[in-house]
């Protein structure tokens, strides 16, 4: 049980620190949120910069607790996210870089590492969310090519992405999980059709992607045909891992706004409220150890998260949630006024139950693979 | 930065489950809750002496007393856990002691909360090095906390002010409870104005030792107790059958399960996070999380055991009876909330 960072740890973290300390203050102002070129084009440059100095591949190849402090360091620093490059870095990336050839590694990791690139993700469909490997987007193998049919949706950045990490059925006759082949798509090719989708946020995060007769060629193809369930689950398994760095310490910052605030605004008096932000306080620092933990596993293992992953989100979106509950209690009347930036932040939070897995999911996930409890029926 | 556990934490964790299981286990414990009567502990009449500070021999097997008969403890087995260095385990090695830390010593009192090991475990421990015998365990100390003092009748040594103190029938079959009279023991952090300010963190009621450290291995014990339970509901839901399958099978099952799981996991994230920075603003912190896991827990394993669940002779009913016991001890729930909320 040692929470103490090695030398080494801390001068990697000091050399982050004062390259962030430079770099930050030259960067361009942040773009319009619905300006989706304007912010491709700052992701992207931040990628590059982060590329240039020598952290590009920090999400691929640093060790576990490298990648803490980094993502740690860059969220205490005001630092931009990864944004448009969060598939391209965190699922299509690492899939590739695992499942890959050299030929593919070598086509597709450079350009996404210097934010050349972006990618985004066609693996939901409007039939098939939670049972993802019920999808039924058809390819057909024609000569050198599969042509490629249907419908993806709450597809992320894709009006944006160069590529899309596509899931298709390749063989509609086997069960649902041998039939699926993991392809890379240009978004750019003929019969792509992409129409936003408006959150409850107002904002289109994400789009219905539409497939016609879409031909993708086979050297597209990661993995063996049909062995694209198995390939899936090594990039959702990077998706569960230690993604949530960031976002945990962001919270520990935005609680301790929400005391000052409400000892300002006299709200603190209440004790039951306060108490409510205690709670909280100790719920994220909490999180916090649990991350340092799964981090300390998966440095042991290798570096592949593991289940522990499903473990932590599931407690982190619910608390996600309480915070930007307990927030519109400090906030009053503040807390309907949408020109507050926080306030977007608590509409987007009611999507963390759902994205990468609703918690029942989850619950199932850590059920069955965790407490070995048998498959329902 | 490695948080997981060093080979020699693994071994020492595993040794003393080890010594439980073979000197506590399940047998015993039943054997020991049918020996307290299984009505409720401590139904002796009167007020109690104030057992005095003069330490020394306990007389073999606590003191015989009152109507239902004081309740006994184990000398035998108490003397054997200080003999595997339970108590001294934090002492440094030229005082006798095992010479280890708040770390090491979270893991014992996580497998004694695991095995529902009864007795003044915390007071004993955190007395050693300055009660003679506690180290060794020949002497059984206990300690007033607010307005409860647990085994009073069996202990040698009572730390704090026990004049007055009277029986009450404990809820929990292993650990007897007297209760003091008057109040103005609280609940340690006297907040009240709206400024935040936690305090009593420092000392316990007796200035003896930083009651954070009583917080945090009553945490420690309820973590484990949480594990346990969690064990215990995912066994029974594997092979009790209804409908035809497992009842493991239904998602409504599983999800108990799983949060079962989740809760445990995070406490012991806090629990040993804290134990490694002792930080007591972390301790408070992590006994909200331990309280919730031991609470929520033995509350949901009594559900998944259904009418099971509701008898006697299920187990998880002395789990939920200590960890309303333990949640008593030290830091109130409101009190380690505001403390952490003063830090925000």
């Amino acid at each position: 049980m040692d929470l103490a960072y090695t030398e080494e740890e801390e001068d990697f973290r000091a050399r982050l620190r004062a390259w962030l300390a430079a770099e930050l203050p030259t960067l361009p102002p942040r773009p319009d949120p619905l300006d989706w070129p304007g912010r491709r084009a700052y992701d992207c440059g931040w990628q590059r910069r982060l590329h240039d100095a020598g952290y590009g591949h920090v999400h691929w190849d640093a060790s576990p607790t490298q990648r803490l402090i980094f993502l740690e360091e860059t969220e205490r620093a005001g630092a931009p996210y990864v944004g448009a490059n969060f598939v391209g870095l965190l699922h299509a990336g690492p899939t590739i870089a695992a499942e890959g050839t050299a030929e593919q590694r070598e086509r597709w990791l450079g350009p996404v590492l210097r934010g050349d690139e972006v990618w985004c993700q066609g693996f939901s469909e409007p039939g098939a969310g939670s049972d993802l490997a019920s999808l039924r987007t058809r390819a057909v193998r024609d000569g050198d090519a599969y042509v490629v049919t249907g419908q993806k949706i709450w597809t992320s950045h894709a009006e944006v992405a160069d590529w899309c990490e596509l899931l298709v059925r390749t063989d509609p006759g086997a069960p649902k999980h041998r039939g699926i082949t993991w392809l890379a798509m240009p978004m750019s090719g003929p019969g792509v059709t992409v129409r936003p989708l408006r959150t409850l946020a107002g904002s289109t995060e994400f789009a219905e992607v539409f497939l016609d007769e879409v031909r993708v060629p086979v050297g597209n193809r990661v993995g063996d045909e049909n062995d694209g369930w198995r390939v899936t689950m090594v990039t959702l398994s990077f998706e569960r891992g230690t993604a949530f760095v960031g976002e945990v310490v962001a919270c520990r910052r935005l609680l301790g706004e929400l005391a000052r605030t409400a000892r300002k605004n006299g709200r603190w008096d209440d004790p039951v409220l306060r108490r409510r932000l205690g709670r909280l306080g100790a719920e994220f620092q909490a999180l916090w150890r649990l991350t340092q933990w799964n981090v300390s596993e998966a440095q042991a293992t290798g570096g592949v998260p593991g289940v522990g992953g499903s473990v932590f989100k599931l407690r982190y979106s619910h608390a996600r949630q309480e915070l930007y509950d307990t927030a519109a209690a400090v906030l009053g009347p503040d807390a309907l006024d949408l020109g507050r930036e926080w306030n977007r932040d608590r509409l987007s939070s009611l999507s963390y139950t759902i994205a990468a897995g609703t918690s029942q999911i989850q619950r199932n996930i850590v059920a069955e693979r965790i407490l070995g409890l048998p498959k329902g029926r | 930065m490695d948080f997981r556990l060093t080979g020699d934490q693994r071994a020492l964790k595993q040794g003393v489950r080890e010594l439980l299981d073979r000197r506590f286990g399940r047998e015993a414990l039943r054997a020991a809750v049918e020996a307290a009567g299984g009505t409720g502990a401590g139904a002796g009449e009167g007020v109690a002496e104030s057992a005095g500070a003069g330490a020394g021999e306990g007389d073999g097997g606590g003191r015989a007393q009152g109507g239902g008969g004081a309740q006994a403890l184990d000398r035998a087995l108490w003397r054997e856990l200080g003999a595997a260095g339970f108590f001294a385990l934090r002492l440094p090695e030229a005082a006798g002691g095992v010479g280890l830390g708040l770390p090491e010593a979270v893991l014992l009192f996580e497998e004694a909360g695991r095995a529902l090991l009864p007795g003044p475990l915390v007071a004993t421990h955190l007395a050693a090095g300055e009660v003679p015998g506690a180290a060794e365990g020949e002497t059984v100390v206990t300690r007033t906390d607010g307005e409860l003092v647990e085994w009073l009748d069996a202990a040698d040594v009572v730390l704090g002010p026990a004049e007055g103190a009277v029986p009450l029938r404990s809820v929990d079959p292993l650990t007897p409870l007297h209760r003091l009279p008057g109040t103005g023991h609280g609940t340690g952090t006297g907040h009240g104005t709206g400024t935040g300010h936690g305090t009593g963190t420092g000392t316990g009621a007796d200035g003896r030792a930083p009651s954070h450290e009583a917080s945090l291995l009553t945490a420690a014990e309820q973590l484990g107790s949480a594990a346990r339970t969690t064990e215990l509901a995912v066994a029974y839901a594997r092979t009790r059958e209804q409908f035809g399958q497992p009842i493991g099978a239904f998602q409504a099952v599983k999800h108990l399960c799983a949060r079962m799981l989740v809760r445990t996991e995070l406490a012991r994230a806090a629990v040993y996070a804290a134990a490694v920075t002792a930080d007591p603003v972390e301790v408070a912190g992590a006994r909200l999380l331990a309280d919730e896991a031991a609470l929520d827990g033995a509350r949901d394993c009594l559900q998944v055991y259904g009418g099971m669940g509701f008898t006697w002779e299920a187990d998880v009913h002395l789990h939920l009876k200590r960890a309303w016991v333990r949640a008593e001890r030290g830091l109130s729930g409101a009190a380690a909330e505001e403390l952490v909320a003063a830090r925000l």
